[in-house]
């Protein structure tokens, strides 16, 4: 009996794992690619997002825009857009729309017509409109157009006719092209809204997405992966890849896990400490990218003591930023000096660099008043970010670097979507957080983190509202000559240097480790991920 | 008499769920927050809504109406909202309850057919050297952490040979429509062209999880059935069955398996509660998208509604379990009846 029982059980194993040896994956799959992505997407709508994690996961993949940027020279290039122009004074902008541009279709919506001008107006006027039947569905949030100020600057957004588009500005703004440029300016289907809106379900218009881009939406498994299918009319040819899976791993060593066992193609963000460990691998590639961003340490300024610059300024010289560098980039960033990373145009080289000086700080704070020092929380994102792999160890350094000047920091962290809604609300006291810009364009680190209108729509992690900073951002908008824009942006920053309403830490080169087998998928560095390219070698 | 003894059950069972509804009931005020947003879930409340939502919630009225309320709405399946998703946190649950009950069930039959076998050879070979083996790797099984075994399995298996995934329950590639939550059946109910690698590839997924999860319930059954195996044979009604001339195997199907078997039914319930224990944290190790994962993630985002509803469903199954067995061990076990 229990020689038949094991009998039984020996072949049944060794069947298993043969069959475990010799992987037979069918031809339907072969094609379809996975790209183990850090976390959940919040949208799918890029309108209604600023996290870089979404923003990878749905704008290029599933969306166009009317105008790209180069990734190699950070010029604009045509897209949905074939031709723009610009009238004399600076406040009118007109598009001309690309023709036979086909939209998904998906098993819940079927496209009646192409691309046309209403939808670029839709797409807009929800944003702008406040009394658009679409504006208020899903509370009325669109954060990278609220923190670049488009509700005061765009005055109208009209179609002259189906392939033309009119833009009416209020003021002539050099970085306007630029924002319709970024990831968040997706321009989506006014039939598909219009059908959502008839059935009673507008919220669907930003949970089961239609689009222009490569490729289009099948499903999306909460906390476990998002499947896309190409599209197979997509205006810029069919995509190699047939299928493209976001598994969602926000765990750092499963993601790297997965990589190993060829379970993932191409993984984001690779843990910086184990780079070394896996460019050995023959079967692995890594690939940096140096990148627009910047890591930085924000102080709630209108909650005390830090409402007091003395006090701000006495924590900047406490901290030992080479000591980060090395524990938390080990060595793959720049050390910051401002908000800008030396590959813009309008970094300031000969701003004298931010000193490591306990004794500096000590005195600060005496005169600030806290000879004592006082307490404080630290803020330590709950997520690995390009700008910050690592914000709990981060935070942990800085304490120590605090204790020293008689500061006791506690260091606070909660679930990333929470943590994001709280900081919004400004309960914290100083963050550890970061931004990575989405086009080129220096106005970009300015005017989403610290501007006054950035501070109400809750993205200005400073709480920082200066009438004076803005007037200098402001101004560098107004013209769109080079030398005075940068003569603008070199005082904002040297302003911002003695205000201190944020410590800059360091910019992050960009790492995303993959698959040999695995082509064409590049970083941008001016924002999300494109897999519109990439194919897979059998 | 068994008619009775089932409506003493169904009693004790009923009195059970109230006790639970009470406590997950207490939770929307225990928890810290807004009583209302705790109880619907809905975290963006609009100051003219909440008049009608308090009605609605019965929230102004005595807490033992508010019970009844809760209870109402927990029979009609609206368990209000996760925090996180604003989505239905029932819905949420039947999405990720499958998956926790096709793990738990594959370990636990992994566990039968493995741990009993095992458990009668060292009972009838107790002096020889492998029934010495077994108990000996036995202890070792019943002592080793999970999650540290789980990694073992990991780094052996899936990074040093390459042979088995490390996560999911299938390549993400193959596209399963749900229909029941199970994924072989799922597999089995579908119309897509490659039913054979899909299933073989699902069970290459299963097959770390499954043996990690039946690790602990294989020792038990090892154990067990082991120690009752031998008290049996201890009897003196295998003595005579033997001595009336009945061979080895026939008395210990007959005799030694039947009542040695008994204690080992009653075991199943009383371990059912660890093994769901255990299958949280195997479900975390390898991303397993069941309910254990769910709750864990729900716990660090404090997120209220899900955690009660969790808290309800996982409770709710554990005793429904140990109130089967006990029924079971009742039907097959005459002397239980009249205890």
């Amino acid at each position: 009996m229990i020689k038949a029982l094991l009998s039984l059980m020996v072949p049944c194993g060794s069947v298993l794992i043969l069959s475990a040896c010799q992987p037979d994956i069918p031809e339907t799959i072969q094609q379809g690619m996975v790209y183990c992505a850090e976390g959940s997407p919040e949208s799918f709508n890029p309108q209604r997002v600023t996290s870089g994690t979404t923003i990878d996961a749905i704008s290029q993949q599933l969306y166009d825009r009317l105008l790209d940027i180069d990734p190699a020279t950070g010029e604009l290039l045509p897209a949905l857009a074939t031709q723009w122009r610009l009238s004399e004074d600076g406040r009118t902008y007109w598009f001309t729309l690309r023709p036979d541009v086909q939209f998904h279709h998906t098993a819940f919506f079927s496209p009646g017509r192409t691309l046309n001008a209403n939808d670029v107006t839709f797409t807009f006027n929800r944003i702008l409109q406040t009394d658009h039947p679409y504006h208020q569905v899903g509370g009325a949030n669109y954060p990278y157009f609220q923190s670049v100020d488009w509700g005061s600057l765009v005055k109208a957004v009209v179609a002259e006719n189906s392939t033309t588009i009119r833009f009416e500005l209020t003021r002539p703004d050099s970085s306007f092209l630029s924002n319709l440029a970024t990831d968040f300016a997706a321009i989506l289907s006014a039939e598909y809204a219009e059908q959502l809106m008839q059935l009673g379900r507008p919220e669907l218009l930003d949970q089961r997405p239609i689009g222009t881009g490569p490729f289009f939406f099948k499903e999306y498994k909460k906390d476990q992966f998002i499947r896309y299918y190409r599209h197979p009319e997509y205006w810029r040819g069919k995509t190699e890849l047939t299928q493209l899976v976001f598994d969602l791993v926000p765990d750092n060593a499963k993601r790297m896990a997965k990589l190993l066992t060829h379970e993932c193609d191409v993984v984001a963000y690779p843990r910086n400490a184990e780079l070394k460990l896996i460019t050995e691998r023959p079967d692995v590639e890594v690939q940096s990218q140096t990148s627009m961003n910047v890591g930085f340490w924000a102080f709630n300024t209108k909650k005390a003591p830090f409402d007091n610059v003395l006090v701000r300024k006495a924590l900047a010289y406490a901290i030992n930023k080479d000591a980060i560098l090395d524990a938390v980039y080990f060595g793959y960033a720049d050390k910051a000096k401002t908000l800008l990373p030396p590959t813009s145009w309008a970094f300031y080289h000969d701003l004298p660099e931010q000193q490591y000086d306990p004794v500096k700080a000590k005195e600060l704070l005496a005169q600030a008043g806290y000879p004592k020092g006082f307490r404080m929380d630290i803020w330590a994102m709950p997520v690995q970010r390009l700008y910050n792999p690592n914000a709990l160890k981060m935070a942990e350094l800085m304490q120590a670097d605090l204790a020293k000047i008689g500061v006791r920091a506690s260091v606070v962290s909660f679930e990333w979507n929470s943590f994001r809604r709280k900081l919004s609300e400004y309960e914290h006291d100083s963050v550890l957080i970061g931004w990575a810009a989405d086009n080129a364009d220096p106005d970009n680190f300015f005017r989403p983190l610290l501007s006054c209108s950035a501070a109400e729509s809750g993205s200005n992690r400073a709480n920082w509202c200066d009438p004076n900073f803005d007037t200098l951002i402001n101004q560098a908008l107004l013209t769109a000559d080079i030398k005075q824009r940068r003569s603008f942006y070199l005082t904002a920053q040297l302003y911002i240097d003695e205000q201190m309403p944020l410590v800059s830490i360091a910019h992050s080169k960009r790492f995303q480790a993959k698959s040999v087998k695995i082509t064409g998928v590049t970083i941008n560095p001016y924002g999300g991920i494109s897999m519109a390219a990439a194919r897979k070698s059998l | 008499m068994m008619l009775h003894y089932f409506l003493r059950r169904t009693f004790l069972i009923g009195f059970v769920f109230v006790a639970l509804t009470v406590l997950a009931f207490s939770l929307s005020y225990l928890f810290p927050g807004d009583v209302l947003t705790n109880v619907s879930g809905l975290t963006n409340i609009q100051p003219e809504q909440q008049q009608a939502l308090i009605e609605y919630y019965a929230l102004d009225q005595s807490l033992i109406q508010q019970y009844i309320a809760y209870v109402n709405r927990i029979l009609d399946g609206e368990w209000g909202l996760s925090f996180s998703s604003q989505q239905p946190v029932l819905s949420e649950i039947i999405a990720v309850f499958p998956a926790t009950l096709e793990l738990a069930s594959y370990a636990l039959i992994l566990s039968f057919v493995l741990g009993i076998p095992l458990g009668l050879f060292a009972a009838v070979k107790a002096d020889s050297f492998f029934g010495q083996l077994i108990s000996g790797i036995t202890l070792i099984a019943y002592s080793i952490p999970i999650f540290w075994w789980a990694l073992l399995l990991i780094m052996l298996f899936s990074l040093t040979l390459g042979v088995l995934p490390t996560a999911g329950r299938i390549n993400v590639l193959f596209d399963i429509p749900t229909t029941t939550g199970f994924m072989l059946p799922d597999i089995w109910l579908s119309d897509i062209r490659y039913k054979s690698e899909a299933t073989q590839d699902a069970l290459r997924h299963l097959l770390l999880p499954a043996v990690v999860l039946a690790t602990f319930p294989t020792t038990v059954m090892i154990r067990f059935t082991r120690d009752s195996m031998l008290a049996v044979l201890e009897q003196s009604y295998i003595k005579t069955a033997r001595a009336k001339g009945l061979s080895r195997a026939q008395v210990l199907y007959h005799h030694g398996l039947r009542n040695a078997l008994l204690p080992v039914i009653r075991q199943i319930g009383l371990q059912f509660s660890t093994l769901i224990t255990l299958a949280m944290i195997t479900e975390v190790i390898f991303s397993w998208p069941g309910i254990g994962q769910w709750l864990l993630d729900s716990i660090y985002q404090r997120n209220y509604p899900a955690i009660q509803g969790g808290l309800l469903v996982v409770s709710c199954l554990v005793i429904v379990v140990n109130m089967l067995t006990e029924i079971l061990h009742t039907l097959f076990n005459p002397l239980a009846r009249k205890a």
